[in-house]
């Protein structure tokens, strides 16, 4: 019995880790799946999102919504502008060296950040009373926390699902990462386009930050690293490129992991989740989802 | 109706189009034919605005599209229908159509349209929901054109509709390309199958290693010598 309720237990902790996860790598996955570069600044982004809902929190006074709103808004933007400052230049450029200035980026997001809101770790507010959902006898449980931010990441997933699907830009997102010339052919603005999936990607990255603020109640400049690293293998586990694998990818990351740290150890969680990744690039570097769709000519 | 002036078009040092000019009228098929790498996809690209000529100068209309992005050519009611089909596999045989029409927002016009592909096409009224990618290869040209067709172009670029096809299927192809046409679209043909092209246009080019080699009304070009033993085997 005392077996069921670690593993009940760890696997509501997984899957709340994992929203988390599963809501950066999505980022990660449109950004690669639209113009091939793996964005490693994406982590940074994140933790601007967690620092922007800080700030909104506790110097604005919002409460949780408008807050994550801000976040992501923010987040958005901030996309955009480094997509055409950074990586537009270097469009057509080798693949290395937009690459390369991917981890420039990050660089200076998480410098920057140390310069403007100091390295010091900042304990985020409680927004939520604190209280969980119980089940056997007490032994397992759920926290609001936990609640939140599981509902937030399944909301954000069902409304990208509907953009991508639905929506004339979620149109133009597919046909631009499927083949550009031929979209560029159908009249569809490719650097409209572009710019678009790093808003969509990047607020998605900001409402992780807010949400794992809540969860961890701590935030610090470098907290994206390691978050934004997992995410990129979560990324790549469900098959780079592609959506519902990274969401996933996400999720079945956070379960690993909270698996490995409730029936191993909690110091080989990372181990493992970079050992994941070693372990897809030899087995199948396609991915769960990813596939090679080999056309008729 | 579009007037190319003496373009050079190059890729990274290579000059691969060398100082062409030609013209095609209002209502009329207009091909260019030509063996592997003459430059004509390249033409075309370059009138689509995926590529741009170093000098000289594409009209469309009067209106020059050397500086237009490639949506405003679109927009200014041309389409370019690629080699290859270049449909997008990926999605279903109706997004495909949808995208072909990416700028139009009426959507009764949409509607419209599709109903006329769907008359051309019966097949792809079938198959509306298929994934794209799934359909044969004469079906995917058939996408491809009809594709094309949703935006009601005054110009249709057509680049090598016949590849990779039976040659039954070539003829039907053919057909409805000359159907197009007698609906009020002007066609540019670029085709390697120099006998089918010369069989529905009304004036032909003829292309080598970038330059314009040989040009006249299809008739005269048909008995011409030159052409008989370069390109149509005679």
């Amino acid at each position: 019995m005392e077996h069921m309720q670690i593993f009940f237990q760890q696997l509501i902790n997984g899957i709340s880790l994992g929203s988390i996860y599963a809501l950066i790598a999505l980022g990660y996955t449109m950004v690669y799946g639209i113009i091939k570069l793996i964005n490693f600044a994406h982590g940074d982004i994140y933790m601007v999102g967690a620092y922007v809902g800080f700030f909104a929190i506790t110097k604005l006074n919002m409460s949780f919504i408008p807050a994550l709103v801000a976040s992501m808004l923010f987040c958005a933007l901030l996309g955009i502008v480094i997509e055409r400052m950074a990586y537009k230049p270097l469009r057509n450029a080798t693949r290395i060296a937009a690459l390369i200035t991917a981890i420039g980026v990050s660089l200076f997001l998480e410098y920057g950040g140390i310069l403007i809101v100091s390295p010091q770790p900042r304990a985020f507010p409680d927004v939520f009373p604190m209280s969980k959902l119980t089940f056997f006898d007490g032994k397992v449980y759920m926290t609001n926390q936990q609640i939140v931010i599981f509902l937030v990441a399944i909301i954000l997933m069902i409304l990208l699902q509907y953009i991508v699907h639905r929506t004339k830009i979620g149109k133009a997102m597919r046909a631009v990462s499927y083949d550009q010339d031929a979209a560029l052919l159908m009249g569809i603005n490719v650097n409209t386009t572009i710019s678009a999936t790093f808003a969509i990607g990047s607020a998605l990255a900001g409402a992780a930050g807010v949400l794992v603020g809540i969860y961890y109640t701590s935030i610090s400049p470098l907290m994206g690293i390691i978050p934004g690293l997992k995410a990129f293998v979560a990324a790549v586990l469900g098959g780079i490129g592609s959506i519902p694998g990274a969401a996933v990818g996400g999720l079945l990351m956070g379960v690993i992991e909270a698996m490995v740290s409730g029936y191993w150890s909690s110091t080989l969680r990372d181990a493992v989740a970079f050992g994941i990744l070693i372990l897809i690039l030899i087995i199948k570097p396609t991915g769960i989802f990813g596939k090679n769709i080999r056309e008729k000519v | 109706m579009l007037k190319i002036n003496d373009i050079n078009v190059y890729y990274g040092a290579i000059h691969a189009i060398k100082g062409i000019s030609l013209e095609v009228k209002e209502g009329e098929i207009i091909t260019l034919i030509g063996a592997n790498g003459a430059g004509k996809s390249t033409i075309l690209k370059t009138i689509s605005g995926l590529l741009r000529s170093k000098t000289g100068d594409i009209l469309f209309n009067n209106k020059s599209l050397h500086s237009m992005a490639a949506q405003d050519i679109v927009r200014s009611g041309i389409c370019h229908i690629p080699e290859g089909r270049r449909i997008f596999a990926n999605m279903s045989v109706l997004e495909n159509l949808e995208l072909g029409c990416f700028l139009q927002k009426d959507k009764a016009a949409i509607k419209k349209n599709m109903e006329h592909v769907f008359e051309k096409f019966p097949r792809l009224k079938e198959r509306i929901s298929q994934s794209a990618g799934t359909l044969s290869g004469g079906e995917q040209q058939m996408l491809a054109i009809g594709r094309g067709m949703m935006s009601r172009p005054k110009l249709m670029l057509l680049d090598e509709p016949s590849m990779g096809l039976a040659p039954l299927l070539v003829k039907e192809i053919f057909s409805i390309i000359k159907e197009i046409n007698e609906a009020g679209t002007t066609i540019l043909l670029v085709e390697q199958n120099a006998n089918m092209a010369l069989s529905i246009a009304n004036y032909a080019y003829v292309l080598e290693t970038g330059k314009i080699v040989l040009k006249g009304p299809t008739a005269e070009l048909a008995e011409s010598e030159d052409l008989k033993k370069a390109y149509l085997g005679g």
